[in-house]
């Protein structure tokens, strides 16, 4: 791991209003959808937002992936202030940072061939020639479990698990340093979702990747993260190392978060049962 | 304890254009008065499938044969149609997953829930609208006069559940069958919706066929599970022993693929530990 003293991404400050309404009479009235947000994750580290919907964090994954400006604060990709309001970040920014989305079906274009797909993202960010991309898709392939014949075909042909293994071969072809994974597990059966996530593990240690990892699944939070921030209406209640946080919640919506995830532990089934009897 | 809803050897295939296709394959149910069954698979695993087939809400290119399927004592499979609709939706009902697509759109939730009383209880209009407004009260909905007249799009996703809920127990149903009824919705908002279908299992003495993927769900809900895969039974215990002592390779493999189970830094998978290649 390279230098811990800056940070892959780090946010300060980061607030993000919308306007809704607002017609021909009307004045447009605005929602802060996020009140001031501050993190910083380091290199080869998994930062997980955890949080419920309408929580903010769907909005900060869209700032973080430089989709949409933030309204305010700033935001440092290694340690280089970008602010996309202000005008197109570069080609080199935008290599950095690449995003998962949670649908893997409707992530797809369902008419562009796999190959294709993978290829174009080289296309529009590097100057390799057509053999270097049509190489280095096959390659990323085989990286992400799938088979060189997979190559000219198209979406609709592959499961769930697969066309997420797709979706992050996408985002990986312009070798990012930073991942933002967005729910990239929870449209998956418990069995996908668990090679997905060895995947995602495999690739981390390969490439010394950064995660973002966006999820309300607090089991997978648990076992993936070092860091947890759990998000309610746009702010930050909690924010800290892995252990801590799962071990000694300070928060009372955390709490509840907790108390409201199922538990799949015996001892817990034998409580309730007893709860029950004594009914 | 009476049985309340009884399957043996149920298989449905459909026709496809590469011939038949089996979704459920020789499965045995049973479910009893005040009993909480869970069926617990992954996609394709035949759980939703099973349950349409005794509902009769699959559509035509389906074939569905079994040697029993009997709920209360009456032949589910010699019914003539207009007696099999007596039942379903009155003494036996269900909840799907996608609260917000379930409902239809252009009526309000109030048209939608009277709809049911009148048709399934014989009731006038007014007496379906005061019992419309005393099932929104009891399924916790906020002002439910007020909230007849709202449209599904103007409430949340939890809510939208709620009033399937209510449409669902409207008739008091003797079994009840919720198909992912929170998979859709967040954390805090499915514990107040699992305990909701709990509390009203509990009162009304109904029977409740749980159909989930999510084994957190089955160990906080169930007293009995069914683990299908790929459209046969694996494995049928009491939920206490199913998570203490699971006898099949896939339940075993289905718990060890809990994240919260995990043991070092990498996951087992279902197909490492069922030795097939997925």
């Amino acid at each position: 791991m390279t230098s811990a003293s800056t940070p892959v991404i780090e946010g300060r400050a980061l607030t993000r209003d919308y306007l809704t309404g607002g017609g021909f009479f009307g004045r447009a009235k605005s929602v802060r959808a996020l009140k001031g947000i501050s993190f910083r994750v380091e290199q080869g580290k998994t930062l997980a937002i955890v949080g419920e919907s309408g929580c903010g964090k769907s909005t900060l994954a869209r700032i973080i992936t430089l989709i949409d400006p933030a309204s305010g604060g700033e935001l440092l990709l290694d340690g280089v202030p970008v602010d996309v309001g202000r005008g197109a970040p570069t080609r080199e920014m935008r290599r950095k940072v690449q995003i998962v989305f949670q649908n893997p079906y409707g992530s797809l274009n369902p008419r562009q061939k796999v190959g294709d797909m993978l290829m174009e993202q080289l296309y529009l960010n590097t100057d390799h020639t057509a053999a270097e991309r049509r190489g280095e898709a096959r390659a990323m392939l085989e990286k992400v479990g799938l088979k060189p014949e997979h190559f000219n075909r198209y979406p609709h042909m592959f499961s769930g698990g697969q066309r997420q293994r797709l979706a992050i071969a996408r985002a990986l072809m312009v070798r990012p340093k930073l991942l933002v994974l967005d729910e990239p597990v929870s449209a998956l059966d418990l069995s996908v979702q668990a090679q997905v996530l060895n995947l995602l593990a495999d690739l981390q240690d390969e490439f010394g990747l950064t995660y973002v990892f966006i999820s309300h699944d607090l089991s997978v939070v648990k076992y993936i993260a070092d860091e947890v921030m759990v998000m309610f209406k746009g702010e930050v209640v909690e924010y800290g190392p892995r252990d801590q946080v799962f071990g000694a919640p300070a928060h009372d919506y955390t709490r509840t978060l907790f108390a409201a995830t199922p538990r799949a532990d015996v001892e817990s089934i034998r409580a309730r049962l007893a709860r029950k009897r004594a009914a | 304890m009476g049985r309340l809803l009884e399957i043996r050897n149920l298989c449905v295939s459909f026709d496809t254009a590469r011939g038949p296709f089996r979704a459920v394959d020789g499965v045995d149910l049973s479910v009893d008065e005040r009993e909480v069954l869970a069926i617990v698979g992954e996609s394709g695993s035949g759980k939703s499938v099973g349950m349409l087939a005794v509902m009769g809400l699959l559509p035509a290119t389906a074939t569905v044969t079994a040697d029993v399927m009997r709920f209360d004592g009456k032949d589910l499979l010699s019914l003539s149609v207009q007696d099999r609709r007596k039942i379903i939706g009155r003494d036996i009902s269900m909840i799907f997953q996608e609260p917000i697509a379930s409902l239809n759109p252009c009526f309000t939730v109030g048209f939608q829930l009277a709809e049911v009383l009148t048709a399934h209880m014989g009731m006038t209009g007014a007496q379906a609208r005061a019992r419309s407004v005393e099932l929104l009260a009891q399924v916790g909905i906020p002002d439910p006069e007020a909230r007849l007249s709202a449209y599904p799009h103007q409430m949340s996703g939890g809510q939208c559940q709620r009033v399937m809920i209510a449409m669902a127990i409207a008739c008091t149903p003797r079994l009840l069958i919720a198909d992912e009824p929170t998979t859709a919705l967040d954390v805090t908002i499915q514990k107040q919706i699992l305990d909701l279908i709990l509390q009203l299992q509990q009162d009304h003495g109904m029977g409740l066929i749980m159909i989930t993927h999510d084994m957190g769900v089955v160990a906080e809900t169930a007293d009995r599970v069914v683990v299908q895969y790929r459209g046969k039974k694996m494995e049928e215990a009491d939920v206490l022993s199913l998570f203490e002592n699971p006898q099949h390779p896939y339940t075993r493999a289905l718990l060890s693929a809990l994240p919260e189970n995990a043991k070092g830094d990498r996951l087992p998978t279902v197909g490492e530990m069922m030795g097939a290649s997925q």
